[in-house]
């Protein structure tokens, strides 16, 4: 596993951080994109300096990171309901362990003295939209996007289907197994 | 497990369809907080004696309100209720890949108000979440949230309910308000039982909410209900939320436990599906001692969510334990945080105006809350403090108590009689509106002139009330005229009838004579009975004192 150096400073983020136009509608991401990048020309030169030029990283050794975590069978439920995907496979269950021990090695990144920043739009002004009404009425266009519909309505299967129980979803899995 | 609580999620959404097709538009079934039950309840509090001690009721309410706005909280789709399904849906609303949130300042600013309007503390910087779960009606898997920082924190509420002995004392409560947060709605689903799917409306979607939660400083149904009903009526002043409960403009629910006064809260139960004041009462009041009745028994309360059945006046347990819910809160990455700005001086230089949200300019705009208007009617009118209460409890009773005064010379403390006891009685027996009263405010205030001037005795006045209630349009003066109702100010015939009286009861004459004065009263009331209520009794008093002495 080739490991990178995460000493990502806080502000090298907010620097490099696009300030993403908030512009308008709701709109599609497509269409926002393109104004973004139009934008993005004049922003990123302003910010060019604190963006580093080549990308640098340190190996970390397997002595500096935490013991690797075990998934238990139960937290593999949990995550299978939550996120409401199948994967207890060997294969699967290698693949999210694999990703834990990457992520193990942000274990090492001195972070003190440092507030955690959820967005990196967090410096960026909220834009707020008058209380105009600007859309909706496109039952059609939606509906037809659906699969299954009576009347204008959506038509969806009663309550969440549940996922099998686990004995049950083991014996279906089973041939997946290796 | 899964399985059980998509069964009782589905159960809680049915019988909230099968609610509001039983209690359609029915803006009168919130108006009654008082009902008997709660009454029967306040006058000895829910409480049981258990090892010499009392087991008393906590209760702190969950409050959604859904923001009177044009457009929803994050798109540009109008919000109306009841319009043909998936009408009012955006990309946004419909969760299409790609699309973004554009919030909406309509909301951020009602939201704001109605923190001002209940003394909170505005977050300056307040922050959006993402909080999962699944449900077709709710299309992106998540619902954005303020659960880290919401937009308002720290406030009151006072409220006010009857108590003392006869119920007439207003005592004043205060309930801490912990926070109010601003959240989208979800769609609606409709059960379809017999082709076995569901139907979605996206409608609701994405509409803004404001979620207050009060902590648990209440004891019973009615304090609960009392504190509904006086934030409803501030939400009404405000305009920032419609607060009709039957359209779901207003969701409560409770939390209930039980506990011994000065001991740690008890484990509790949430009450749900409660769609009017009236039921929220009975279903606290319920809850509350169906807890006590478990403890007594040597039970447990468990931790659960629990439905209140309108019919059966019950609560019944809806899905198995909270414990396995995790709405994996993330902060929302497309909403940087929502700033708001105390005065004009505090902007950043270069602010567009119509994009800031200033706190100064909203509170100056708080229009009269219900508190003080009460205050105001009790010093302006000398009216008693229960009346006001009374007067403001009620769409529109404010306005035609107003309008009746302008319109006649009688006293505000007479006519407030009139109003809250003849009108509103009436109005009650019947669910009907102010607005709907067949006696117009000028009408009353005829009839109450008639009286005043002397044409009328007072239990002719309410006669004549009751006959113009039935045969709306016509005036006090016809009315009087047709059934002759009129004052007996012939004094010729006055005397005939009272001396008749005295000839006919001369042990009640002698016991006047010999000083018991009370007895002249028997004697008036005979000759009002003679005369069917229509001599001034001032009059009839001379009259008898004469002839008595």
């Amino acid at each position: 596993m080739s490991a990178f150096s995460l000493c990502v400073v806080r502000k090298t983020i907010r620097a490099s951080c696009v300030q993403l136009a908030n512009t308008g509608l709701s709109v599609i991401r497509g269409v926002n994109l393109s104004c973004q990048q139009s934008t993005r020309v004049c922003s990123s030169r302003a910010h060019h300096s604190k963006v580093p030029q080549v990308p640098t990283w340190e190996p970390v050794s397997e002595d500096q990171l935490p013991t690797p975590a075990q998934v238990s069978g139960d937290l593999v439920d949990k995550l299978e309901r939550l996120a409401l995907v199948d994967f207890r496979t060997k294969q699967g269950l290698a693949c999210l362990e694999k990703a834990v021990r990457f992520a193990d090695q942000l274990h090492v990144v001195d972070t003190s003295g440092v507030e955690p920043m959820d967005s990196v739009l967090e410096d960026s002004v909220l834009h707020l939209r008058n209380d105009t009404v600007m859309e909706g009425d496109c039952a059609e266009e939606l509906l037809r996007l659906s699969k299954n519909t009576v009347e204008e309505y959506f038509v969806a299967p009663p309550g969440n289907i549940p996922l099998p129980q686990a004995e049950e979803r083991t014996k279906m899995l089973k041939h997946s197994e290796f | 497990m899964a399985a059980s609580t998509v069964a009782a999620s589905e159960l809680i959404k049915s019988m909230n369809k099968q609610m509001s097709t039983l209690y359609p538009i029915a803006s009168c079934v919130i108006r009654r907080i008082s009902t008997t039950s709660a009454r029967r309840h306040s006058q000895s509090p829910l409480t049981a004696q258990s090892d010499s001690q009392q087991l008393v009721g906590v209760v702190g309410l969950e409050i959604h309100a859904q923001i009177n706005s044009n457009t929803k909280l994050f798109s540009g789709s109008p919000v109306r209720f009841s319009a043909p399904p998936n009408s009012l849906v955006s990309f946004f609303d419909a969760s299409l890949p790609g699309t973004l949130p554009v919030l909406n300042r309509r909301c951020v600013e009602a939201a704001v108000m109605t923190g001002l309007a209940l003394n909170c503390t505005i977050n300056q910087k307040s922050l959006f979440d993402r909080k999962h779960y699944f449900y077709a009606d709710l299309p992106a898997g998540y619902q954005i949230t303020q659960q880290r920082r919401p937009v308002a924190v720290d406030g009151t509420l006072t409220y006010s309910l009857l108590g003392g002995k006869q119920r007439n004392q207003v005592v004043k409560k205060n309930v801490h308000i912990k926070q109010i947060q601003l959240e989208q709605d979800s769609g609606k689903s409709l059960h379809d039982d017999a082709r076995s799917h569901t139907l979605i409306d996206l409608n609701r979607a994405g509409v803004g909410l404001m979620e207050l939660v009060m902590e648990p400083d209440m004891s019973c149904g009615e304090e609960a209900a009392a504190a509904v009903r006086e934030l409803q009526l501030i939400l009404q002043a405000l305009g920032t939320c419609q607060g009709n409960m039957s359209e779901g403009q207003m969701r409560v629910d409770a939390n209930v436990s039980v506990r011994k006064p000065g001991e740690p809260l008890g484990v509790r139960t949430e009450v749900k599906n409660i769609n009017s004041v009236r039921y929220l009462a009975r279903a606290i009041d319920y809850e509350i001692q169906r807890q006590i009745d478990v403890l007594q028994r040597g039970g447990k309360v468990q931790n659960e969510t629990r439905a209140f059945d309108s019919k059966s006046g019950e609560t019944i347990p809806m899905r198995d334990k909270e414990g396995l819910q995790d709405y994996r809160f993330m902060p929302e990455p497309n909403l940087p945080p929502l700033i708001v700005y105390e005065d004009n001086a505090s902007l950043p230089a270069g602010t567009d105006a119509c994009q800031a949200v200033v706190v100064q300019e909203i509170r100056d705009r708080l229009p009269e809350l219900p508190g003080v208007k009460r205050d105001r009617l009790v010093q302006t009118h000398g009216i008693l403090p229960e009346h006001s209460f009374t007067l403001v409890n009620e769409d529109g009773l404010v306005e035609y108590f107003e309008a009746v005064l302008k319109a006649t010379r009688k006293e505000p403390r007479k006519v407030i009689g009139w109003v809250t006891k003849e009108l509103l009685g009436r109005l009650r027996e019947r669910d009907m509106s102010v607005g709907q009263s067949p006696v117009a405010p000028l009408a009353l205030a005829e009839l109450l002139e008639l009286q005043e001037t002397g044409r009328i005795s007072s239990s002719v006045a309410k006669q004549v009330f009751q006959e113009m209630w039935r045969s709306p349009g016509k005036t006090a003066p016809q009315i009087i005229q047709e059934q002759d109702l009129g004052l007996v100010s012939d004094m010729a015939q006055l005397h005939d009838i009272c001396q008749k009286v005295v000839d006919a009861h001369p042990d009640e004459v002698d016991a006047v004579r010999n000083g018991n004065k009370k007895v002249l009263n028997k004697l008036m009331g005979l000759v009002q009975r003679e005369t069917k209520g229509r001599a001034d009794p001032v009059v009839v008093r001379e009259i008898l004192q004469e002839k008595t002495s």
